[in-house]
């Protein structure tokens, strides 16, 4: 067992992350400033917005969208997202035939540019260790009802390469702008657990 | 002499039963729902720096933790234990002295321990981030069968057990990155192909399952040819 668990009297966890905070900074090994601009970083600038400008582009420009699904970092870093856990990402397309849905099974990685940090449900055990087993079923219980004739594929990321979902553009939208169109295009679709209503 | 603690298993979940139904959606969900675990996620990308430590063990580090504290305190909850971890092994913190400072802050008056010399691994990565250029030829290609490997070493790894002893098709070469199972023990950097491999639903569970592709993107050391 690992070093860090003996205690069974349990620290309240804002207590112990300040205990932590105060025995580093304390000797200059962290500074407190630095961790306010992550936080800030991930709680204002990075987040699903991001994801969804990429998904209305392709969805309004054809090259944009070829050039996304042949080298995703690529087209995506032409919109300016690249950063931790963005190394390398693939973009996977969902139609009316295949669904495609993500998850990490071994932790919870995520294309942090496109999407920001992984939401709740995401790092949720059931949602890691089931989808991989009976992603219909998952999907069902969450609320995305599939045709029994879509076939389903899931991506599990191992390495450092992060998935991304294209989702299906909803009908009737077709005179809509493409920032009308990013406002509709929600997280959840982009991880392949929803798709986007007009 | 590199001293390799095991996983516990808990973070190797994919495939497992007994975790519930699936999680429902909170639409209005906030990056950090509590203070600390905002403190906790920026603590813990700085102590891979201050441990002189990486990403991928960090992540060993977390998977080395037991259930209890791998689930019961959330995500932000094993990133600060994963954390610690780190510090604990580069002897940056002392065993005890986040128990007794969190004590103090309580108002209790505990003896602290003293900061201890400390140890980083001797050990840097050749390169930022986890891609690199190799020269080495590609040992499968898109359409090959390969079989992903039965692993039984104790440290750590990113072969889900689920996919072990399975056959799968390559479906897409990525880029070559360095392997987890070694630079998360600051042996080697051992910079590999990397394949993402499509399994069968029917192939990776015996009984009967639901019909879909499993698609995951393996080392190459991970793999072995399959007729």
């Amino acid at each position: 067992m690992s070093k860090a668990q003996p205690s069974s009297d349990r620290i309240p966890m804002n207590l112990r992350t300040e205990a932590l905070e105060q025995l580093l900074v304390e000797r200059g090994l962290v500074d407190p400033q630095v961790m306010d601009t992550f936080i800030k970083t991930y709680e204002k600038d990075v987040g699903p917005l991001n994801g969804a400008q990429v998904v209305a582009k392709a969805w309004t420009d054809p090259e944009f969208k070829q050039r996304l699904l042949d080298d995703g970092t690529g087209a995506i870093a032409e919109l300016g997202f690249k950063g931790p856990q963005g190394e390398h990402l693939v973009v996977v397309e969902n139609s009316a035939e295949v669904h495609n849905v993500v998850v990490c099974t071994l932790c919870s990685c995520y294309p942090w540019p496109l999407l920001g940090l992984p939401p709740a449900w995401y790092k949720d055990p059931a949602y890691r260790s089931r989808v991989v087993r009976e992603p219909r079923t998952v999907l069902a219980e969450m609320g995305l009802e599939l045709p029994t004739d879509t076939e389903i594929t899931v991506w599990d990321s191992s390495s450092e390469v992060r998935f991304f979902v294209l989702p299906q553009r909803p009908p009737g939208t077709e005179k809509l702008s493409e920032a009308e169109l990013a406002a509709l295009v929600t997280r959840d679709a982009m991880v392949g657990v929803a798709q986007v209503s007009a | 002499m590199i001293e390799i603690q095991p996983a516990s298993g808990v973070a190797d979940m994919g495939g497992d039963s007994g975790w519930g139904r699936a999680p429902i959606i909170d639409p209005d969900e906030v990056v950090f729902p509590e203070k600390w675990e905002g403190r906790a996620f920026a603590l813990a990308l700085l102590s891979m720096r201050v441990s002189g430590s990486n990403l991928d063990a960090f992540r060993h580090a977390m998977n080395r933790l037991d259930r209890e504290h791998y689930i019961d305190d959330g995500y932000y909850g094993r990133w600060l234990y994963g954390a610690e971890n780190l510090l604990l092994d580069s002897a940056i913190i002392a065993p005890g002295a986040v128990e007794a400072r969190a004590a103090n802050i309580a108002g209790g008056h505990v003896e602290e321990p003293p900061v201890p010399e400390s140890s980083k691994p001797d050990y840097a990565p050749t390169a930022g981030g986890s891609i690199r250029q190799i020269d080495a030829p590609r040992k499968f290609s898109v359409g090959q069968r390969v079989r992903a490997k039965t692993m039984n070493a104790p440290g750590h790894t990113r072969l889900q057990k689920y996919t072990q002893g399975h056959v799968g098709t390559v479906a897409i070469v990525e880029p070559a990155q360095i392997l987890p199972d070694t630079h998360a023990h600051f042996i080697a950097e051992n910079a590999q192909w990397v394949y993402t491999v499509s399994f069968d639903s029917r192939e990776l569970y015996q009984e009967n399952t639901e019909n879909f592709t499993l698609n995951t993107d393996l080392y190459e050391d991970y793999l072995e040819a399959a007729s």
